[in-house]
């Protein structure tokens, strides 16, 4: 089972048994659960906070007010954003309960702490919060109105302007010679992200020794012990952070909450283990939102459909406050605009704004599929207006004309790895027969069919890999790119493997052990990885952006290589020979010209731990690290089509068919691949046909459980055709790109361009996400909504 | 939050209630609070941590259990309801060291990947079998429409039970 080959997963005994812990399955003796006072209102001023009741509730230890907790003491700094995106972007400070102001609902504004989960929820409805309403900014439109205050100290709601303005005359060239232009103005709502398992927290102290240990359900437990150190000036070197087995994440468990602060900063202070769950319902307000753009693109073109310019502009709703990441969100986005195509002018501005609604932050792609979604709607859009076929505008215009190519400056300015994608397009019009769909909806159209057919393609291209760090300097991120690895051969010839990722359903421990099987000639299952604790993983920079193979897997490789290095010492001199003519091949050494004599690395370990024979110099045991910064990123791609069944009598779109075909470079696990194309595809399905955080005018969130946010069901997915081309990465030693955001950065466009396309007759050029049964039905009365 | 809002009562200790439930064959007796869900009996005081609380609202199905050989979700079923009755969780479902059949469709077929919704998914499949034990790829998905996975798509674990069923035959 070596690399490329579709190994069974290592994690799945455990968590089909019910043996895999998860935050909420683990307890301590004498543990307070947290229960949360939120505001009811979007922006109101905190009168007063009344906890007497709540202290005389059997079974509570104690409940405060933000301002009772900022008096404690417990607050080095505000809660972190690690992404300033200009030097005079506004962050409103912003701590983890509420001392004088809410601004938005759901914001913390008490805790209480009981000995159960009832009691603690229980107290928490009998604290007693006098607000003062003031007027709500509750929509991102309003944002930009700035007629209304989301904070009330601020004079605008816009938190900053950001450009990516590499040529504007070229731009303003661009689009007064062009003989096409068009103008998409789309809206990328608000998501839910919904992992399955609701975050939680359990921090369990040690009054008298002083370390402290947080288990949190997080995809970031590197990143979080060195915020949880920087915003509470707890000692780093005595915070250990485990997340153990983690429920999905999709970004949302990325960041550093105020639950994870008050549960470390209250279990140091009160000698006590504190934990908290939230419900599902909750999470619509303590767990951040994704998405939430208003884009303008433009794209100008010559007589031949070629395109020559491209300009956007973003409006972005930050929420009520920054949390980690969230004024960088769209910037990650900001690159891809011109897609995978040879657009020689391009500009970029944004304006992030300040709404009294739950803070945004990274979501599946985060940022990417909104710029997989302009510019694939748009091409569209250009394919319409030019009468031309879309597979045909796209081809024109693929960079390098389709053919294969290796590290070429977009006009965004970033080099892309590699790319192949005429023949990747064309695998994915064969495998859904285009032809043919065209034919079936010319048949259906002059037939007058009661449910016409619409097909819609993407090819898209997403940046992975994050990040070469002084990639991540230049733009102003506050944090490395790297990831690190350890690679141990122990004395009885296994292998620990440690890893900086942090897996929540990626299967990394399958896949890490292939990559030692493939470098050491040995068994996956003799192999083990150590992960996702502080203390048995020291350094790593975790997992999120398709990061974890093309970064922390490719450190991974490297530090095998370093230990086959070493070993390769230790087999010569074992053989009396030059290191230079012992070879090394499937796991042995030998010396050329007399390959029956042979050792295997494995069987090395025992002589590095005793080390009663090493070479002169040679330090003992057989383990290395290294920690890997690529160079560049990473640009997998691919083309999808999506086929939808329209009903004109009722709006209905239905999802018949759905074929990907992806190229992420070299596979290391085409199985796991596969799983991560069909989630993404789904995650982009669900925007673009069923959900969205919708608000009221007062800022209530109207759907924060699932009985009426809709997660996609069985029932609505069809079977997902999937198909692979293989153009390596030019950026790492394994040629891979990664594939975790992949089918969520192509699928929303492709059913979208699908729903556009079959209400074409109906003169439709546009709709808006999330493509509802009312939505289509009026756009087929000929009724903008 | 939602919990006390359905379960709201005056003076919980002294309304607590005796209930005696076989699960996964054995017997077990507690005291508890009438309010008290099944699926937090189960996990907080039998101990087995195995089925998921996904919601709230009775919409995702990771906390699905046989309850006398049905398929319930166990975040609806009150704990002093299941008194006198079996209830089959996750950790019930493997025979000593050998999986469950459907436990090992689930993993040949990828059919997991965080494993959150996996208890609940695989528990609410096995019951779809025993009711439907040939069952189409439409009536699989109709079948598992109250079990929500965020993962996978769904796409493998319909592939999951559909090879079930096939072994079964």
């Amino acid at each position: 089972m070596t690399i490329g080959t579709p190994m069974l997963r290592k994690e799945d005994p455990k968590l089909l048994t019910g043996e895999g812990k998860f935050v909420d399955d683990i307890h301590v003796s004498g543990e307070l659960w947290m229960g949360m006072v939120r505001s009811p209102m979007a922006h109101a001023k905190i009168l007063s906070v009344d906890v007497s009741e709540a202290l005389k509730m059997p079974g509570v230890h104690s409940a405060y007010s933000g301002a009772d907790l900022n008096g404690m003491g417990l607050w080095a700094a505000p809660l972190p954003c690690a992404w300033p995106v200009t030097e005079d972007m506004v962050n409103p400070p912003h701590f983890p309960v509420a001392a004088e102001y809410a601004r938005h609902v759901g914001e913390i504004v008490a805790v209480v702490l009981a000995d159960s989960r009832y009691g603690a929820a229980d107290a928490a409805e009998a604290v007693i919060v006098d607000f003062e309403q003031l007027p709500a900014v509750a929509s991102l439109d309003e944002a930009v109105a700035d007629s209304k205050m989301a904070h009330s100290d601020l004079s605008t709601n816009k938190a900053y302007h950001w450009a990516l303005e590499p040529d504007n005359a070229a731009v303003e060239a661009a689009f007064a010679n062009a003989a096409h232009t068009v103008t998409g103005n789309f809206v990328q709502q608000r998501m839910i992200p919904a992992a399955m398992e609701p975050r939680g927290v359990l921090a369990v102290p040690s009054p008298h020794g002083g370390e402290l240990t947080l288990y949190s359900a997080s995809q970031v437990p590197h990143l979080l012990k060195v915020l949880i150190a920087a915003t509470t000036g707890l000692p780093e070197n005595k915070l250990r952070v485990i997340a153990p087995a983690v429920g999905g994440g999709f970004g949302a468990k990325l960041n550093v909450n105020p639950d994870e602060l008050l549960a470390a900063t209250l279990s140091n202070k009160l000698a006590k283990p504190v934990r908290w769950t939230e419900t599902r319902s909750e999470a619509a307000f303590s767990t951040h939102q994704g998405r939430g753009q208003n884009q303008r693109i433009e794209l100008a073109a010559d007589a031949d459909g070629k395109v020559t310019g491209c300009r956007v502009h973003l409006d972005a709703d930050m929420g009520a406050y920054m949390m980690l990441i969230t004024p960088g969100v769209p910037l990650l986005g900001s690159f891809l605009y011109t897609g995978v195509y040879d657009i020689p002018a391009f500009g970029f501005t944004c304006d992030g704004h300040f709404t009294n609604l739950t803070p945004t932050d990274a979501y599946r792609g985060a940022g990417r599929p909104e710029a997989s979604y302009a510019i694939e709607r748009a091409m569209d859009m250009l394919a319409a207006e030019m009468g031309m076929d879309p597979a045909e505008l796209r081809r024109r215009n693929y960079i390098a004309g389709g053919d294969h190519f290796e590290n070429f400056t977009v006009s965004s300015t970033l080099a892309f790895d590699s790319g192949h994608y005429g023949p990747n397009l064309d695998k994915a019009l064969e495998m859904a027969d285009y032809d043919g769909l065209r034919a079936e909806q010319k048949k259906r159209r002059d037939a007058g069919d009661a449910k016409q057919l619409g097909i819609g393609m993407v090819t898209y291209v997403e940046i992975c890999g994050l990040a070469p760090s002084r990639a991540l300097g230049g733009l102003n991120f506050n944090s490395g790119g790297w990831e690190h690895a350890t690679v141990r051969m122990l004395p009885t010839g296994k292998v620990e493997v440690v890893s900086g990722s942090t897996p929540h359903g990626q299967g990394h421990e399958t896949s890490w052990s292939q990559i030692i099987a493939t470098k050491f000639g040995m068994d996956p299952n003799d192999v083990e990885v150590l992960h996702s604790d502080t203390a048995l993983s020291p350094l790593g920079l975790d997992t999120y952006g398709s990061r974890s193979l093309s970064v922390g897997g490719v450190a991974i490789a490297m530090a095998a290589d370093k230990v086959i290095e070493k070993a390769r010492l230790m087999a010569a001199h074992m053989f009396e020979a030059a290191p230079g003519d012992v070879e090394y091949e499937n796991g042995s050494f030998s010396v050329k010209g007399t390959p029956a004599k042979s050792v295997h690395i494995a069987e090395l370990g025992f002589g590095a731990f005793l080390a009663h024979d090493l070479p002169d110099g040679m330090e003992p045991n057989l383990q290395e690290q290294v920690s890997f910064d690529p160079p560049n990123f990473a640009f997998p791609f691919g083309t999808h089509v999506a086929v939808v069944e329209i009903d004109e009598g009722t709006g209905n779109v239905e999802l018949l068919d759905y074929i990907a075909v992806d190229d992420c470079g070299n596979q290391v696990n085409p199985l796991i691949v596969e799983g991560q194309v069909h989630g993404g595809i789904v995650q982009g399905v669900g925007q673009a046909l069923f959900e969205a955080a919708a608000y009221d005018e007062d800022g209530n969130c109207q759907n924060p459980s699932f009985l009426d946010y809709l997660v996609p069901s069985p029932m609505e997915m069809p079977n997902i055709k999937t198909d692979y081309t293989y153009t390596p990465s030019t950026s790492n030693i394994l040629g891979v790109k990664g594939v975790g955001e992949a089918g969520t950065i192509g699928s929303a466009a492709a059913v979208m361009n699908a729903v556009v396309d079959g209400l074409s007759p109906h003169g439709v050029k546009d709709m808006k996400m999330p493509a509802t049964p009312q939505r289509v039905w009026n756009a087929i009365q000929g009724v903008t909504v | 939050m939602l919990i006390s809002d359905l379960c709201k009562t005056d003076s919980v200790n002294a309304n607590n209630v005796a209930v005696q439930v076989k699960v996964n064959g054995a017997s077990h007796s507690h005291e508890v609070e009438p309010r008290t869900l099944l699926v937090h009996y189960l996990r907080e005081d039998v101990g087995l941590t195995g089925t998921n609380v996904g919601c709230d609202t009775s919409s995702c199905g990771a906390c699905t259990v046989h309850l006398n050989g049905e398929s319930v979700k166990s975040c609806t079923v009150l704990a002093v309801q299941a008194d006198e009755m079996e209830v089959t969780t996750i950790e019930g479902l493997a025979n000593g060291d050998e999986m469950h059949p459907m436990q090992t469709c689930f993993m040949n077929n990828h059919a997991l990947q965080c494993g959150y919704c996996t208890p609940g998914m695989v528990m609410a499949s096995v019951s779809l079998l025993d009711e439907n034990p040939n069952p189409t790829e439409a009536e699989v998905r109709e079948g598992l429409e109250g079990n929500l996975c965020r993962c996978t798509g769904y796409h493998n674990i319909v592939k999951a039970v559909l090879d079930a069923a096939g072994g079964q035959k």
